[in-house]
């Protein structure tokens, strides 16, 4: 079997933390989890680890391979170059708890600020609703979400900028566009995206679109057109007096 | 929304953990939008070479006033000769009084702002890679909050679209040697031609204009109309950043070909 160093970070019990390289068997089929559980049950039962389905799905192991944020139960090794250390580190953006665990609740706490779903009176009086399944479509992409975090761990506003307080991320923006563009949907975001969702800090790099395991159209799908709405609402003076006209 | 307390991770300009060579896609950006800039603003102020037979520029395209002392950009000239109000001190060039509308358009756009911000100003010089300055605003406030005018430079862009599609048609009205014009076809049309082709992809697939057509509808399929345009413009957006380059190029090739046609270095062949 190929042999593979895997230099994972490990938390200090003072704060702080450093590398610590780890040797290990390696074969074909395996990802960066399997060497993580392979190194934590041969070499460091103490090490933390956030994990559960292996599959894509839950969004739990969450880290940086090689400095870029991904899924670690979805990098294929064969996709890495093994002849150098492959680092393995905690998401950059969330305090870390220990090892490759951080404290994600930051994000729970933003998603119950954004106003839920109000449906309009039912289409039917069975209580359901008629619509297009196209219009159902374009929302459908942003419900693949599995809530990884890696979205908000790579957008530089809560990386380096730290704007926690402005600013709610690309995955709550996305959350925003699901329920804003949901066609039966009642209920207006639009000033809360503009003044307390910060919508107006994305500049609109694309590394949350980047890094989506789940292939999101972060940004041209779901940013981009809600802060097209905004700019309807609130800086064309034309679509701002027709609304007022409304 | 409370802030947690954070260990402060220490991230000085350009660290990252990354391997891979992150630095080429903002470097190539740096390039290729930086020729552009240089090439078009001195192609603008060169005030000449900008026809040749019933080719016009695009960068000088429609001409509003030209030069006297440039003859053949009067033959192109909507309101004739410059006129005697135009200030002295000002420098003169048609292209000066048209570029700044399809430039602020592109400047503008959602596409060239992400991609600038990077390469420009290395906000973020990468994505996971560390940056320069502490303090953000985003376009959350002045002067980036300027960038919401996009779809006023937009509606712009779409007339230009059929001025320009009118000289391609233009390009292809060649002298008869009777004093009239016959119909005819050169490597030079085909060019412009190319260049409306694939401005209108970029335009049209503006992500302005897909929210204008149907994107602002909870329920885009309610109107048949409007149903259609956000399809299409839809389709068009998904392959944006691939336009914004190939306009970008070809826009400034077009600039390129007629001027260096009008120089005697290049040859412009005949085909039909």
């Amino acid at each position: 079997m190929a042999q593979a160093t895997f230099r994972i970070w490990r938390t200090q019990p003072g704060g702080g933390g450093a590398f610590q390289d780890y040797q290990t068997e390696v074969s074909e089929g395996m990802v960066v989890l399997d060497a993580v559980h392979r190194v934590q049950a041969e070499q460091a039962p103490d090490l933390a680890c956030r994990w559960n389905c292996k599959a894509g799905k839950c969004g739990s192991c969450s880290a940086e391979i090689n400095g870029r944020p991904r899924l670690m139960c979805m990098t294929r090794l064969n996709s890495l170059n093994l002849n150098e250390p492959v680092t393995v580190e905690p998401m950059r953006t969330f305090p870390p708890i220990k090892d490759l665990v951080t404290d994600v609740s930051w994000n729970f706490r933003v998603k119950k600020t954004i106003r839920k779903i109000t449906p309009r009176p039912p289409d039917a009086p069975d209580g359901t609703y008629r619509f297009a399944q196209r219009d159902a479509d374009r929302v459908q992409e942003f419900r693949k979400c599995i809530e990884c975090f890696l979205c908000q761990d790579v957008c530089h506003v809560l990386r380096d900028h730290r704007e926690f307080n402005e600013f709610i991320g690309p995955r709550f923006l996305i959350y925003n566009a699901q329920l804003e563009m949901n066609p039966i949907d009642t209920a207006d975001r639009l000033q809360d995206l503009k003044d307390k969702h910060g919508i107006g800090y994305c500049n609109i790099t694309k590394c949350c679109t980047k890094v989506c395991p789940e292939h999101i159209h972060i940004t041209d799908n779901g940013i981009i057109p809600l802060k097209e709405r905004v700019v309807s609402r609130f800086y064309d003076p034309v679509t701002r007096l027709l609304h007022m006209l409304k | 929304m409370q802030v947690i307390p954070v260990t402060d991770v220490s991230r000085g300009f350009g660290s990252t953990s990354r391997r891979d060579t992150w630095w080429v896609a903002p470097l190539a950006v740096f390039l290729g939008l930086g020729t552009f800039v240089v090439y078009s603003t001195w192609a603008a102020f060169q005030n000449a070479h900008y026809t040749f037979g019933p080719y016009l520029s695009p960068f000088y395209a429609p001409v509003l006033w030209a030069s006297p002392d440039y003859p053949a950009g009067l033959e192109h000239a909507w309101f004739g000769a410059k006129p005697a109000w135009f200030p002295a001190l000002v420098p003169f060039s048609p292209a000066l009084l048209i570029l700044p509308f399809p430039g602020l358009f592109r400047f503008t756009c959602y596409y060239y702002r992400g991609a600038y911000y990077k390469a420009f100003w290395a906000d973020p010089p990468s994505c996971a890679v560390g940056e320069p300055r502490k303090s953000y605003w985003g376009e959350n406030s002045f002067p980036l909050i300027l960038q919401n005018v996009h779809r006023y430079f937009l509606y712009i862009a779409c007339i230009f679209l059929f001025l320009l599609s009118y000289d391609v048609w233009l390009a292809t009205r060649w002298p008869d040697g009777n004093g009239g014009t016959t119909f005819g076809i050169g490597v030079g049309t085909l060019i412009l031609a190319l260049n409306v082709v694939l401005l209108t992809s970029y335009t049209l697939g503006c992500h302005a204009m897909r929210h204008i057509v149907g994107g602002f509808k909870d329920e885009v399929s309610k109107s048949a109309m409007c149903d259609g345009a956000y399809a299409c413009s839809s389709a068009l957006n998904y392959k944006h950043q691939l336009f914004a380059w190939l306009s970008l190029f070809t826009v400034g090739f077009c600039d390129l070909y007629v001027r260096l046609c009008s120089m005697g270095i290049w040859t412009d062949y005949r085909i039909l």
